[in-house]
C-alpha cells in the first residue's frame, strides 16, 4: 500500500487510501462531525446522521425533565456505534464549562469534549480567555479537549500549547450558515498549529464544507446546516460528499490560478477554412 | 418529616435523610448516562447510596440531549 497515492477514495463511504483523523488516540475515517440539535424528529435525525457517514456525534448536557420520562437521545444514537462528543454549549465561564465536562464524564460519555466558553449571547463568539483557562484544566485532567475558537491563529497556537487535541475555529457565527468568512486566517491557523484543525460553525451548504477541506482542514463540524435544511437527510449526504470532495481536491493538489486563458486543445492542426 | 430541596431548579419536598439513590427512584430517573451534582459538587455513582440530602440542598440531574 505504501506506493499508493494518498488519495481519498469513496468506497462505500470509507476512505481507503487517506490517513484517518486521529483524536484522543482514536482513528476516524470520516472527517465530518455532526450535531444532534434542532431536528424535527428523532427519526429524521437518526437517518440524517447515518447518511452523513459521521462517526463522531455531538450532544448537549442538560437537566432531565422531571419526573423522568425514561426516554434518552442515546436510544436513537447508539453509543456503541458513534463516538459521543458532549459539548459545553450555554457555558459562559471556564468554571461552568469545566463542571459540565466533569458531569459528562461522570454520566459515562467519555473524555472527549467539545469545549465552548461563550462570550456573547448575540454572536455566540467564544470567550477565548475562559476557553484557554478551561482547556488547560481539562487537558491536565485527562480530557481530549476540542475547543471551539475564533479564527485567530495566535489563539489557536495558545490552545495547542495548553494541551488541546485539536483546534476548532469558526467559519462564521454558530447557526448562521454564512460559510467560511476568512479562509486566509484558517489557512494561517493550518500553518501555525500541528494538531488537527476542524472548522466548527458557519457552514451553510456543501460547497462551504468543501472549501474548508480544500484549505487543508482536517475536518468539519456542523449541525444547523443539516438539521435546518428542507430535506436534512439528503443534505447530510451532500455534506458527506462535500467533505470528501474537498479533501480529495486538497490531497490532489489543485492547479495554479492564472489571469488569462490557456487553451486545453492543441493549437496545431486546426483545419483551415479560409477561402 | 420532610425537607425542602431544589431539583433542577424546582422546589421539591422529600423525606428527610433521603439519599441520591432514593431521589432518583422517586423521580423515576434511569442511572445510565445520567450525572448528579449536589450543591455544585458532582456525586459519583458509587456514592448515590450514601450521600444524603438535607434542607436547602440544590440538586442538578443531567443527561445528554440534542445539541451541536
Amino acid at each position: 500500500m505504501s506506493d499508493v497515492p494518498a488519495l481519498v477514495m469513496d468506497c462505500g463511504g470509507k476512505n481507503m487510501y487517506d490517513t484517518n483523523l486521529v483524536l484522543g488516540g482514536k482513528d476516524f475515517s470520516s472527517r465530518l462531525i455532526v450535531g444532534t440539535g434542532k431536528y424535527s424528529s428523532n427519526e429524521v435525525m437518526r437517518t440524517a446522521i447515518e447518511e452523513s457517514g459521521a462517526e463522531i456525534v455531538t450532544v448537549a448536557i442538560r437537566r432531565v425533565a422531571l419526573p423522568g420520562s425514561g426516554e434518552s437521545i442515546l436510544d436513537v444514537i447508539d453509543p456503541k456505534r458513534y463516538t459521543l462528543l458532549p459539548n459545553t454549549a450555554g457555558c459562559y465561564t471556564a468554571d461552568e464549562a469545566i463542571r459540565t465536562c466533569y458531569l459528562a464524564r461522570e454520566a459515562g460519555l467519555g473524555e472527549m469534549v467539545k469545549l465552548e466558553v461563550i462570550g456573547d449571547q448575540r454572536t455566540l463568539f467564544p470567550d477565548v480567555q475562559g476557553l484557554l483557562e478551561a482547556t488547560k484544566t481539562l487537558a491536565r485532567d485527562g480530557f481530549t479537549v476540542m475547543p471551539y475558537t475564533n479564527d485567530d491563529p495566535v489563539m489557536a497556537k495558545k490552545l495547542e500549547d495548553a494541551g488541546a487535541a485539536c483546534v476548532m475555529p469558526l467559519g462564521a457565527p454558530i447557526g448562521s450558515g454564512l460559510g467560511i468568512r476568512n479562509p486566509y486566517n484558517i489557512k494561517i491557523i493550518l500553518e501555525t498549529v500541528s494538531v488537527p484543525v476542524i472548522v466548527d460553525a458557519g457552514v451553510g451548504t456543501a460547497s462551504d464544507a468543501a472549501i474548508a477541506m480544500e484549505l487543508g482542514c482536517d475536518g468539519v463540524l456542523m449541525n444547523t446546516a443539516i438539521a435546518a435544511a428542507s430535506d436534512p437527510v439528503s443534505m447530510a449526504k451532500a455534506m458527506r460528499l462535500g467533505v470528501q470532495a474537498g479533501r480529495l481536491a486538497y490531497k490532489s493538489g489543485r492547479m495554479g490560478k492564472k489571469l488569462y486563458a490557456t487553451a486545453s486543445s492543441p493549437l496545431e492542426g486546426v483545419p483551415d477554412w479560409t477561402s | 418529616m420532610f425537607v425542602k430541596i431544589t431539583v433542577n431548579g424546582q422546589p421539591t419536598l422529600v423525606e428527610a435523610g433521603i439519599t441520591v439513590d432514593g431521589l432518583l427512584d422517586t423521580l423515576n430517573i434511569k442511572r445510565q448516562y445520567t450525572a448528579v451534582a449536589v450543591n455544585r459538587e458532582i456525586t459519583p455513582k458509587s456514592e448515590y447510596g450514601t450521600v444524603k440530602l438535607s434542607e436547602g440542598d440544590k440538586v442538578e440531574i443531567v443527561r445528554p440531549m440534542g445539541g451541536g
